[in-house]
């Protein structure tokens, strides 16, 4: 386990690369670089971006188990909200830059396009788990009640995997890939989820006191 | 590339070119690759030279054309069209060629001849093997709306002979519908009676139909169709009917549900 001074480091650099990206196509926009369609560069990379980091989050708790690095959990909350903060910049280019706030047309693409219904759904999920992703809100709600509303995060993920496959038009790579990933990080679990249940029912109950001997019935 | 002129044409739009850089950087011709940048990485690998393009089908003098051939057929023109694409982008280009009804022409139509179709070139050691469309794609049009003076097969682009990547050596442009209907790399040409099948309806049918006339009010499931970024803008622009040549096509489709044959 490393120091707390270490770890604090290791969260220092990790809040930077996380920047990264975000840098990267905020230079290239004003150097226009990002091609000959800029907006829809920066809405499909910052939307691919908070798709990745949602992943990464969704990683850190099997990552743990396998490798026995516990203080890797110390950086989830932060992976977590930057899945949030690309979403939220994904959704604001989409209301600014495509749509210019035609809240008409955004009405009609949030009803008429299955793709951007589970895109905007998703994002709604993600607002309480970012809003409650702080001690205070951890300690008003109680462990039990806070962990049972960040499991949504399953449901965000496969929801953002979806607002992915259907927009692409026919080369499917791309989105199986990211579907393959969350289907391996989904699995784990469900899969240490069901050890877990048999290991519960294979331990005997603890001996109870029989006031009678028992009769056995053999079979004949 | 080597220099092409033509000759103006009352058809071309006067509206502002769009930069000679996105015309040849932003493209979608898949069998080089999904990524709108693959296309003008990876085209520089086909043989444009020599070229034969067959026109054959349901044709009283079907017959092969060599380049040379083909250039021999019309003067070149200077055709700047819109391009509308149904991704919901656009851009104008200055496109050189003739109307293609110079080349069907040239073969005869048989009365029987109803539709065209396009069979783009397909070699799998140099394209995209993996099925994301079902090669070689195909195109289609009416035997009328291939014949409309609009339609005309482009051999060059701002003056030059048409980059690999825009569908050298010759390709198909139909201004007033979405741009996968304008076939590029083109090898054959067939006149048949029956609407032939055509690379995006059988990928997804109720997205792409045969017709797949620039329409406003016609949303597609993934987009809605009644605005359009036109590249080099930032803001939307609202998309025109028939891409705006409603005045000259409008009446091939009188009498037709619009909606219902997308």
């Amino acid at each position: 386990m490393p120091s707390a001074r270490r770890i604090s480091s290791i969260k220092a650099l990790l809040f930077v690369l996380c920047l990264i990206p975000a840098a990267r196509l905020a230079l290239g926009w004003q150097a226009d670089t990002l091609g000959a369609n800029p907006v829809e560069t920066l809405t499909r990379d910052s939307g691919e971006w908070a798709l990745r980091f949602l992943l990464l989050t969704l990683t850190v708790t099997p990552l743990r188990r396998l490798s026995g690095l516990h203080w890797l959990l110390r950086l989830r909350r932060m992976l977590g909200l930057y899945a949030f903060a690309y979403a939220a910049a994904h959704f604001a280019l989409y209301l600014w830059l495509d749509q210019f706030f035609d809240w008409g047309a955004i009405a009609r693409d949030l009803l008429e396009r299955p793709f951007i219904s589970v895109g905007f759904a998703a994002f709604v999920l993600l607002l309480p788990l970012a809003a409650t992703s702080n001690a205070f809100a951890i300690g008003r709600l109680g462990g039990r009640r806070w962990q049972a509303l960040h499991r949504a995060v399953y449901g965000i993920a496969i929801l953002a995997v979806m607002h992915f496959w259907w927009l692409v038009k026919a080369d499917l790579r791309e989105p199986l890939l990211y579907a393959a990933i969350l289907a391996v990080l989904l699995g784990l679990r469900a899969w240490w989820r069901e050890q877990e249940r048999r290991r519960q029912l294979s331990v005997p109950p603890p001996a109870k006191h029989l006031e009678r001997p028992l009769i056995r019935i053999m079979p004949k | 590339a080597s220099r092409l002129d033509g000759r103006p044409s009352p058809h071309s739009t006067t509206e502002p070119l769009t930069a000679h850089k996105a015309v040849t950087g932003y493209n979608n011709f898949y069998e080089f690759g999904t990524d709108k940048a693959d296309p003008a990485r990876h085209a520089a690998k086909m043989q444009v030279r020599p070229w034969t393009l067959r026109v054959e089908g349901l044709a009283a003098r079907p017959r092969s054309f060599d380049l040379d051939d083909v250039l021999k057929l019309a003067p070149l023109e200077e055709r700047i069209y819109r391009l509308r694409c149904v991704e919901g982008w656009s851009m104008v280009i200055p496109w050189l060629g003739f109307p293609l009804a110079a080349v069907l022409k040239e073969v005869e139509p048989l009365g029987s001849a109803k539709y065209v179709e396009f069979v783009s070139h397909y070699d799998p050691a140099i394209m995209l093997r993996r099925p994301v469309l079902d090669w070689p794609y195909r195109e289609g049009l009416r035997l009328d709306e291939a014949l409309h003076p609009l339609t005309i097969l482009a051999l060059g682009l701002y003056g030059e002979a048409l980059p690999n990547q825009n569908g050298a050596p010759l390709r198909l442009v139909v201004p007033w519908k979405y741009g996968f209907k304008s076939a590029k790399s083109i090898v054959a040409i067939r006149l048949v009676e029956h609407q032939p099948a055509t690379a995006w309806n059988l990928a997804a049918p109720q997205e792409y139909g045969f017709y797949s006339n620039v329409n406003p009010q016609v949303a597609h499931p993934r987009w809605s169709q009644a605005s359009e970024r036109r590249i080099g803008e930032l803001r939307k622009r609202p998309t025109l009917m028939f891409n705006g040549y409603a005045e000259q096509v409008a009446g091939l489709y009188r009498g037709m549900d619009l909606a219902k044959e997308f």
